[in-house]
């Protein structure tokens, strides 16, 4: 079965129609052979004995009648230590690797190793006789500073017995560590690699657990206002050019999880550079090492071939479950969600398939909801808690969230954090929109007084847009403090200053600082004669507190800092 | 691969179809009839039915006409000798010089490695303050010149290709109207700009296809001269037509449209010609500025909403000068701090003055009393745009800062303009 033949029958675009013999599988791998390469395919289709499939590189060249290889394999990534600081292309092929042997172009065709052939140092964890099952560790290697567990391949079904394991010391990624046998008397050879296909969300774990605890980013609208959970997801639609891409930056240099894996799914190949280029020169607060070394890229960007960023998101994917199968936390950060969502729509053209709302497949809402629900936190059989959550950006067509890709995504994810033009055009960052964006997780802060500061602000901009009509004359003096609040509240903590050395990463308890004084401002009840004492004294206070936000708790400043913030706005408390 | 196949057996559209063997997708053939010799290049192929579509329109092609499969893609000469020419959507020439036939290179080839990109580090002087100074443009950056039909975007492009420091200009005109392409032909040339220029023109009246031709011809050769050393700017005009003709093509071809008319694959269209912009680690660079006009002057219309999704920021044309609100190139922070220290500085608060003056115009045209504070800022609107945004001012970066500083003290007490005092005491210009 493994080596069934076939050959080419028709060609359009990146689908290839192609005649085989045997028996298939869909979505299985087959390579196409053109001109002295071998191009890499996806069963997408079968119908008689034509398999329509997807071509993940460009087919110029591709001719009726080429001889098309079938792997027997569904489409899979090598998971194994090593992958850690690995720049992948969206098939988990190493893009540095593939330039230095192919220089400055992608050359189509070329696979090379996704694994590094390299030694590590194992430490085994079972003796021969221990019983196994899918998922069990049987050794450690330090990986950085994680201990990567070799573990059994997930889809081996039922126990195990282990017939023997190689001692401690140095061993190749690719040499065999162990043997393991079943009752029916199959034997299978363990190295500390094993493949795994990427559409299929890895299972291994005892039970999936309520998303409880917040996965801290540092960002105070998100940590306070409108919190990510450790093993939820959530989404950033916003139209160009209001800072998706640099928050999802931020967010992947500063949450609080051990693993981030950033999927640049058809974006500009500018911004992974930047990624490349700084990651390796920043430390990981957590851990005081390289940021690279938490860091697992996937990279395809907007000018590599199409039906292969759709397997990006799949591949990050399936590489963040297998560390989380270590216990460990893991971001996965896609962006953008509706480049996906639009490689899924051009195959779709191609297959000639009925068209849902704007060309879109029909099928785009499940894809979405299934690739969603590959987050989670879960209880793994030794009893550790991991998870896996994740954040994908959205652009939608003109900005507006009125469009299939954005609808869809809403109804999966547990936290919506829309930008908005508005808010980029007045440089405030990040322009998340506080007034539409919402999540159900619990936040680092007290929901009871959140949900009050809240819902000064919602009242404040009522008044707002009230005054543009009446003017400040016919608005009262308690309804303008209000407003006055409310922007307060927007300038010095729902905006953050990403450039300022202090104020762009805001730890959990300065957040809890600023908004306990800030809450105190917001509910107390000022002496105040009229609308320009009111104006001023919200200014003042307003640089008071900006000033203090800028220095950090360490610096011998930052007490007098606070001290004369409270002073300013304790000197109007009405008593 | 010499055969001869000399039964068409459908014509739809701007496409022909033929029962053929050992044909590989992407090839080139040559169709000849009545009408002459025109090209073609392989889109389709279901077993033995080729699918075509020809260079030079259908229009007056027969069932019986000959076509011949070429064996290779379409290709262009890649030569020094392609400096001072103008060749069409198919490669051929337009300026009555011989047909180039040496060292051919194909086009639309693979995307640079991302690992070996590097971060962008140098400007492109353009002689244009609005672009130096406010928005400066960076080698390996794909911008977009936003506008609408009536703005003189060609005589900024044109003004551009004869100023910008760079070594080549590559032009690829896409439904230029013939005056159009005149214009840029003698202005290029009475400047002695053309002698560093190649043109890939497409006229309004000239076949569909090879309009989407253009882009990739263009850019082929431009990568070409970037990968042996050169600084290449890559000018193109108008993308919105480009995209236009891919929605008719699409069209014809029975493809689902997915919004507007237009091909569901319209942004990795444009990813993939954008995404040629490349700064090489030891070689030159490709920047690429290309107008798109906004049909209605709407901005989500999927053409330059696509387009605002690839490039690295836009520059709008309105009213003939580049609006100083809107614009933005994103990579100018990777170049202007190192250009002169009151660069960024300087770019702010001119900005932040400048849309005080808008403020003060608005309360002007209602009626309101202005105080002396809104005398000095309509002043200071004046001069700005009279001397820095006007399209024809060429200066050098240096002296448009001079001049700014010059504006700023003529309107303005030194503390009005929020700029700190270091940099006052270091540029305000004395009496």
């Amino acid at each position: 079965m493994a080596n069934n033949k076939g050959h080419v029958v028709s060609v359009n675009g990146n689908m290839v129609s192609v005649e085989f013999q045997g028996n298939i599988t869909k979505n299985e791998v087959a390579y196409i052979l053109t001109g002295g390469t071998r191009l890499k395919s996806e069963v997408i289709r079968i119908n008689g004995n034509v398999a329509s499939m997807q071509v993940y590189e460009m087919t110029g060249g591709v001719g009726v009648g080429d001889e098309v290889e079938f792997t027997g394999e569904l489409l899979s990534v090598e998971l194994g230590p090593g992958l850690l600081t690995q720049i992948y292309d969206g098939l988990q092929n190493p893009l540095p690797e593939l330039a230095s042997q192919c220089g400055y172009f992608l050359q189509r065709g070329v696979y090379l190793n996704s694994i590094p052939d390299r030694d590590w140092d194992f430490t085994p964890a079972v003796s021969p006789g221990d019983t196994v099952q899918a998922g069990d560790t049987i050794g450690t290697v330090p990986e950085g500073v994680f201990t990567h567990r070799i573990m059994v391949p997930f889809d081996l079904a039922g126990d195990w017995k282990v017939e023997s394991v190689v001692s401690a010391g140095m061993h190749n990624v690719h040499s065999e560590i162990a043997v393991i046998s079943n009752e029916a008397g199959e034997k299978k050879s363990l190295t500390m690699t094993f493949q795994w296909p990427v559409k299929k969300a890895i299972k291994c774990y005892e039970e999936r657990l309520m998303p409880d605890e917040p996965m801290v980013t540092k960002i105070r609208i998100i940590d306070t206002f409108l919190p990510v959970a450790k093993g939820g997801t959530y989404c950033t639609p916003g139209p160009f050019g209001a800072g998706k891409t640099v928050l999802q930056h931020l967010t992947s240099r500063n949450a609080d999880v051990d693993i981030v894996i950033i999927a640049a799914c058809g974006e500009r190949a500018g911004e992974v550079v930047e990624i490349l280029k700084e990651f390796p020169e920043l430390t990981d607060p957590k851990t005081g090492r390289s940021l690279m070394e938490r860091t697992i890229i996937i990279c395809n960007t907007s000018s590599m071939p199409v039906a292969a960023r759709e397997a990006s998101v799949y591949t990050a994917a399936t590489l963040a479950e297998y560390y989380r199968n270590m216990g460990l936390d893991v971001l996965l950060l896609a962006d953008s969600t509706s480049r996906w969502a639009q490689a899924m729509r051009e195959m779709s053209g191609r297959l000639e398939e009925i068209p849902g709302e704007e060309a879109f497949p029909a099928y785009l809402e499940s894809r979405i909801a299934e690739f969603y629900e590959r987050a989670g936190k879960v209880r793994l059989k030794d009893g550790t808690v991991a998870s896996v959550t994740i954040g994908g950006t959205v652009s939608p067509a003109g900005g507006n969230f009125e469009e299939p890709v954005t609808q869809a995504t809403l109804k999966v994810v547990g936290a919506f954090h829309g930008l908005s033009k508005d808010r980029s055009d007045a440089r405030k960052y990040p322009a998340i929109d506080p007034l539409d964006s919402w999540s159900k997780y619990r936040g680092i802060i007290d929901p009871e007084k959140v949900g009050k500061a809240y819902g000064i602000l919602v009242r404040g901009n009522e008044i707002n847009q009230m005054m543009k009509v009446v003017g400040e004359e016919g608005t009262s003096l308690e309804d303008y403090i209000i407003y006055q609040k409310g922007e307060l509240l927007d300038a010095v903590y729902l905006q953050q200053n990403s450039f300022d050395p202090v104020d762009f990463a805001v730890v959990p308890q300065r957040q809890q600082l600023s908004f306990d004084i800030l809450y105190d401002i917001l509910t107390s009840e000022y002496e105040l004669g009229d609308k320009s004492e009111v104006r001023s004294f919200f200014n003042e206070i307003r640089q008071a507190f900006l000033d203090w936000n800028g220095l950090a708790l360490d610096d011998e400043n930052c007490r007098k800092a606070e001290e004369k913030l409270v002073s300013v706005y304790k000197s109007k408390v009405r008593a | 691969m010499q055969k001869v196949y000399t039964k068409i057996e459908s014509i739809v559209g701007n496409v022909i179809t033929v029962t053929a063997s050992g044909v590989r997708n992407g090839d080139l053939a040559e169709v000849r009839g009545k009408n002459g010799l025109s090209y073609a290049n392989v889109i389709k192929l279901d077993r033995d039915k080729v699918s075509l579509q020809v260079f030079s329109g259908t229009q007056g092609v027969s069932t019986g006409d000959s076509v011949r499969f070429l064996g290779f893609p379409l290709r262009v000469s890649y030569t020094e000798a392609l400096l001072g020419r103008v060749f069409d959507g198919s490669g051929k020439p337009r300026d009555n010089g011989p047909e180039l036939n040496e060292n051919m290179i194909d086009i639309a080839g693979p995307s640079v490695n991302p690992a070996r990109r590097i971060i962008p580090r140098r400007m492109v002087r353009t002689g244009i303050p609005m672009i130096d100074m406010f928005n400066t443009l960076v080698e390996s950056q794909k911008l977009p010149i936003f506008s609408v039909s009536g703005e003189p975007y060609n005589q900024l492009l044109a003004r551009i290709a004869m100023q910008a420091e760079v070594d080549i200009i590559v032009l690829g005109g896409m439904g230029l109207k013939y005056d159009d392409y005149l214009f840029f032909r003698s202005t290029l040339e009475k400047s002695g700009a053309m002698s560093r220029t190649v043109m890939f023109i497409h006229t309004a009246s000239d076949p569909t296809v090879e309009c989407t031709l253009v882009p990739d011809l263009a850019l082929a050769v431009a990568e070409r001269f970037a990968l042996d050393g050169k600084r290449v700017l890559c000018l193109l005009t108008d993308m919105t037509n480009y995209c236009d003709a891919q929605k008719e093509m699409a069209i014809t071809m029975d493809q689902v449209p997915s919004n507007r008319g237009y091909p569901g694959d319209l942004y990795s269209t444009l990813a993939a010609r954008y995404e040629k912009a490349v700064d090489f680690d030891d070689a030159g660079s490709l920047t690429i500025l290309a107008v798109t006009t906004m049909p209605g002057d709407d901005v989500t219309h999927p053409v330059p909403d696509n387009t605002g999704y690839i490039t690295e920021g836009q520059f709008y044309l309105r009213n003939g000068h580049i609006e100083p609100f809107g614009s933005l190139s994103r990579l100018k922070q990777q170049v202007n701090a190192s250009t002169r220290d009151d660069h960024r500085a300087l770019m702010d608060a001119m900005i932040k003055l400048y849309a005080a003056y808008k403020d003060t115009l608005e309360k002007k045209s209602m009626g309101f009393m202005m105080s002396d504070w809104d005398e000095k800022l309509l002043r200071y609107g004046q001069m700005f745009e009279t001397q820095l945004m006007d399209l024809s001012v060429n200066i050098p970066l240096e002296s448009a800062l001079d001049l700014g500083w010059k504006i700023l003290a003529s309107c303005f007490e030194k503390n009005e303009t929020g700029l700190k005092t270091s940099l006052i005491e270091k540029y305000w210009p004395e009496e």
